[in-house]
């Protein structure tokens, strides 16, 4: 496990500033479902929950909207709502939700895929096909989580299969719900800040180097002058990650190192 | 009914609903009941679950309509991803989840389309070809994809209760869409964990719960444990044991016919058996 020491003896480790960095990707969205994809998303949206986003809706990863906020994996106390699958698809085209999804592969424009490796109609290696990612994209802000930064997610061309839908690729009104928010990895926080959306480089986690993101990256990435290093969580958000929301160290197990 | 009568009902060809939710609450004894039929040469419109594994194993299916295929705890269905990868599915129709809602309401409304923004920009609209755009008649000109109806030959789903009358009443969280499967049929068959006289379904849910109605079901089998191994949640959880067992053979085609040969060569009473057997030996 990768730890950096910040203020008295708190040893934050990677997974730790990877919840922050998810956390964040919802700071300011106010009243919206925050729906996350995988442990750490999932840690995040909690933890902005819990502290600078109290407005969220979260679900407790089944059918039901959350009243409180959980530890991963246990019943929420209260719940103030079902949110059974109809429900959600119906929220999905009313906007009021950003979604957090993983990807595949991921491309310099936004395209994301997780339908299949390789020609489609005979792919050298099926995944979960289109899922909602398609409707996701063009209703809903979206932001990415990718556990394992690497050349194979982010690939030097173009995905091989659009299931969410990157920039460039609609027009006219069709667009206007169009919104990529950020990519959370396991090295860096990114957004598509460049000129016309190239993806930009926002921070680094501690213990990461800028030559080390360029080289998992199979394309080029805007670096701005000034890279920051992903903010340092604090105390309390600490006591809320270790103590409150993940006391079984879930986020160990999709962050390593 | 029984599971058997239902599958006497359908034919080669046909174009099959089945309800349910990856690997929740999956009319499997249905599903199982087809294995050991004949049937063939199937158009099947699922939220993918092992379901599709099954029959996509069994060389049943010659055309999916889906947007995913899943175990839930496991990502990806081993056996869905073989005929996937070695090209033993003919047709393969892959639309975004909103999609397939939308083209299911569209059959159950009597509606040859529905509009939605979902598909547009991405694949959907490549690797189906002959799906059409519509462009809003009004000022705003909006592009939208126009979701064909999904019509069904019949649709198989599988609740919590029923009554005699096809009433279907789910006590889960989550109705899923079986109900637009229903209505979205020419005929539907329901399984049930228990068949209750009408007046007990009031018991265990509010009238809100009775999700099925009778007019869209065309014949009721009870069959409890009817949709192991996944969930069929308050009366039970998934088998996950049972579920990796399943997908660890799956996955190794030298291990798939002696589980085959164990757990679905014979009629639902010997599958539960079979089932009973495992767990015993798994505690012991």
């Amino acid at each position: 496990m990768t730890t950096t020491t910040t203020g008295a003896d708190l040893a934050v480790s990677r997974a730790e500033y990877c919840v922050i960095a998810c956390a964040e990707a919802w700071r300011g969205d106010g009243e919206v479902l925050a729906a996350a994809m995988g442990t750490v998303p999932t840690l995040g949206a909690r933890l902005a929950k819990l502290t600078f986003e109290p407005d969220l809706l979260i679900t407790d990863g089944e059918a039901r909207l959350a009243a409180d906020v959980p530890a991963l994996g246990a019943a929420p106390a209260a719940v103030e709502g079902a949110l059974p699958y109809r429900k959600h698809l119906e929220l999905v085209a009313m906007g009021h939700r950003h979604v957090m999804m993983g990807a595949s592969q991921l491309d310099r424009h936004g395209n994301q895929n997780i339908s299949a490796i390789g020609d489609w109609s005979r792919p050298s290696r099926q995944l979960l096909g289109m899922r909602g990612a398609p409707g996701n994209t063009v209703n809903n802000p979206t932001s990415y989580w990718i556990p394992r930064h690497s050349t194979r997610v982010f690939v030097p061309g173009q995905v091989d299969v659009v299931s969410g839908v990157g920039y460039g690729r609609l027009n006219g009104p069709t667009g206007r719900f169009h919104d990529l928010r950020r990519i959370v990895t396991d090295l860096a926080v990114l957004d598509f800040g460049g000129e016309g959306h190239a993806v930009r480089l926002l921070s680094v986690h501690p213990g990461v180097t800028v030559d080390q993101v360029i080289a998992a990256t199979g394309f080029p990435l805007v670096l701005p002058g000034d890279i920051a290093s992903t903010r340092d969580p604090s105390a309390e958000e600490l006591r809320l990650i270790r103590e409150v929301l993940d006391p079984r160290g879930a986020r160990d197990r999709e962050v390593r190192g | 009914m029984s599971a058997d009568e239902v599958v006497g009902r359908l034919s080669d060809g046909m174009t099959l609903g089945i309800g349910g939710w990856g690997s929740r609450r999956k009319p499997m004894a249905l599903v199982r009941a087809i294995l050991r039929s004949g049937l063939r040469d199937l158009t099947v419109v699922s939220y993918g679950g092992p379901d599709i594994g099954l029959l996509a194993a069994a060389g049943r299916i010659r055309h999916l309509v889906t947007a995913f295929v899943t175990l839930d705890s496991i990502p990806l269905e081993p056996h869905f991803r073989s005929a996937r990868e070695s090209g033993t599915l003919e047709r393969l129709t892959e639309y975004d989840e909103g999609m397939l809602l939308l083209g299911l309401t569209a059959a159950a409304h009597r509606l040859p389309f529905l509009p939605t923004r979902a598909g547009l920009g991405s694949d959907v609209l490549r690797v189906n070809p002959e799906l059409r755009t519509v462009v809003s008649p009004y000022p705003d000109g909006e592009e939208l994809v126009a979701v064909p109806a999904l019509r069904l030959d019949a649709a198989l789903v599988h609740l919590n209760r029923a009554d005699r009358q096809g009433n279907g009443q789910y006590l889960g969280p989550d109705p899923y869409m079986d109900d637009l499967f229903c209505a979205a049929a020419d005929a539907a068959y329901l399984s049930c964990e228990r068949l209750v006289d009408t007046a007990d379904l009031q018991k265990e849910g509010s009238p809100g719960s009775v999700l099925v109605p009778r007019w869209s079901v065309t014949g009721v089998v009870e069959a409890p444990g009817g949709a192991h191994f996944t969930s069929c949640v308050p009366d039970y959880d998934r088998d996950e044991p049972f579920q990796r067992a399943y997908a660890q053979a799956a996955a190794d085609p030298s291990a798939w016919p002696a589980f085959e040969q164990r757990f679905l060569s014979g009629d639902e009473q010997d599958y539960r058996a079979a089932v009973a057997d495992l767990r015993a030996e798994a505690t012991r």
